[in-house]
């Protein structure tokens, strides 16, 4: 991708294209600066943030900010998943290990690509080692990388949060199209983890489905704070069950809709997993 | 045909009934009964403009994916398992209440009711069925992943995130169903972990084989 050809073509529809960026000293100064380290899947942010700081659109802070929010979930996932298939004998087969495998292979790549994305607009990404997590949740989940089935409850549930948790932060990222489409495209990752690690729940008898009916997680109590609101039935105000007359039940009609979550619940969620 | 008519399905319906019981004589009466639409986009059916646009071109999406689910549940493949019928079941529910939401947002700005074109499906065949879930899964999944950043509403944005990740949960299920372990793999997710996303255009020439009238997108945003 040759940048200056990009900024050539936006110089025919908007031939002061050069002051704009000219004038806005600092959004080219970053993006030099961050220049050599975007990997090329990255350099549409990079570009995307340029022009926004140069055209003034929307607070590149608060997206930047949004991604280290995702980047912090990110590191949870990675480094649970990391664990949890480097734990011997924890995973009894080997499609779950394989399963699991990609699984976290997708949360390293989310980690590293989120890292970059934050660079290329300019801010700084958070970091965690391994060290400053504790899954079993202050022993909540005592039997995490030994006992498969909690290992799985607790893998649902930061996959299910994971969803509503970037669902809540959608808003946040509108003032960048790039950065929104590749958060939204991460979004839709978690969510078939998600049903994955459902079907392999239910596989081990648990009753659960790949979608989220009512509040249940099949889990228990102790993670309610996921769940909570997941039983909405009304949607933009408008009655879901049996909508235009078709038989729409209200479990249907709650797992039809997945319900965002905001950035304090989801840090209320996630505090305890931090040692 | 009446209960049908009233599940949602229209034309459709008679057509499937026939394909799926008539054989080889049936298909010619649909071929001959279902010239295809081949005008040009801008003259087929008109989503809109601005996030009225994109709420009726997610509204079409839906119309397809229940139309499809309807009418796998009312003639099941050879060979369906209890569960699988069961999962199928909740997929069809869910794909209703999205078709229904948007028609009840949309009100008087809805689109009309959308006669499908499922001559190139074998209803009674499992591969047929689950390969087409498959596509059509995959592709609302891109669909709504692709029209972010074309709303304006932030309200409409998380309700196209609400369901969006419903969908991507129905295609990863039946990505499974087809070979367990799929879920996830590299024919939908690219090599940062992301899923993929295509354009109204890039959507509509892969879902307008599946409609009997085309749908003019060239009013709705591009950016």
């Amino acid at each position: 991708m040759n940048v200056q050809n990009i900024i050539n073509q936006i110089e025919k529809v908007d031939p002061e294209v050069y002051e704009k960026l000219d004038t806005r000293r600092d959004a080219m100064k970053s993006f030099g600066k961050a220049s050599g380290r975007i990997a090329l899947a990255a350099l549409p942010l990079a570009l995307g943030s340029m022009f926004q700081k140069a055209y003034g659109q929307g607070s590149t802070t608060l997206v930047a900010d949004t991604l280290n929010f995702a980047l912090t979930l990110e590191y949870i996932e990675a480094n649970f998943y990391i664990k949890g298939v480097a734990s011997p004998g924890l995973i009894p087969t080997t499609a779950a290990m394989n399963a699991l495998t990609t699984i976290r292979d997708h949360e390293n790549a989310h980690v590293s690509f989120l890292r970059t994305a934050i660079t290329s607009l300019g801010g700084t990404p958070v970091t965690f080692t391994a060290a400053q997590f504790d899954f079993t949740a202050g022993g909540t989940f005592a039997d995490v990388f030994s006992n498969y089935d909690t290992f799985l409850a607790v893998a649902q549930t930061f996959e299910d949060t994971g969803v509503r948790a970037y669902k809540g932060q959608a808003g946040n990222l509108m003032s960048n199209n790039d950065v929104l489409t590749a958060a939204l495209n991460i979004h839709s990752v978690e969510a078939r983890h998600a049903s994955h690690i459902r079907q392999m729940r239910k596989a081990r008898g648990v009753d659960v489905k790949p979608w989220i009916t009512g509040n249940n997680s099949g889990i228990g109590a102790v993670v309610a704070a996921s769940y909570a609101g997941e039983e909405t039935t009304t949607q933009a105000g408008v009655n879901i069950v049996n909508l235009g007359g078709f038989t729409i039940s209200a479990a249907a009609a709650s797992e039809a809709f997945d319900e965002p979550l905001t950035k304090e619940q989801v840090t209320a969620i996630v505090t305890p997993f931090f040692a | 045909m009446e209960a049908l008519e009233e599940n949602g399905l229209k034309a459709v319906s008679r057509r499937n009934f026939l394909g799926y019981f008539g054989g080889a004589t049936a298909l010619l009466v649909t071929a001959a009964a279902c010239k295809k639409d081949d005008t040009p986009s801008n003259t087929g059916v008109n989503l809109g403009s601005g996030d009225t646009g994109i709420l009726n071109y997610a509204y079409a999406l839906e119309q397809l994916e229940a139309a499809f689910y309807i009418q796998v549940a009312m003639t099941p493949y050879s060979g369906i398992t209890a569960a699988e019928t069961s999962l199928l079941t909740d997929i069809r529910d869910h794909e209703i209440a999205h078709r229904e939401f948007f028609k009840a947002a949309l009100s008087t700005s809805a689109i009309q009711a959308l006669e499908v074109d499922f001559t190139s499906i074998n209803f009674s065949n499992r591969d047929s069925v689950l390969n087409t879930a498959k596509a059509f899964e995959d592709l609302g999944v891109t669909a709504y992943n692709g029209a972010g950043k074309l709303i304006t509403n932030p309200d409409y944005l998380t309700l196209a995130g609400k369901i969006v990740s419903v969908e991507a949960r129905h295609a990863a299920l039946i990505r499974d169903l087809i070979s367990n372990g799929s879920f996830a793999d590299n024919t939908a997710i690219d090599a940062n972990g992301l899923d993929l996303s295509r354009t109204p255009a890039q959507v509509l020439a892969i879902a307008g084989t599946y409609l009997k009238r085309a749908l003019n997108a060239s009013n709705l945003p591009t950016s």
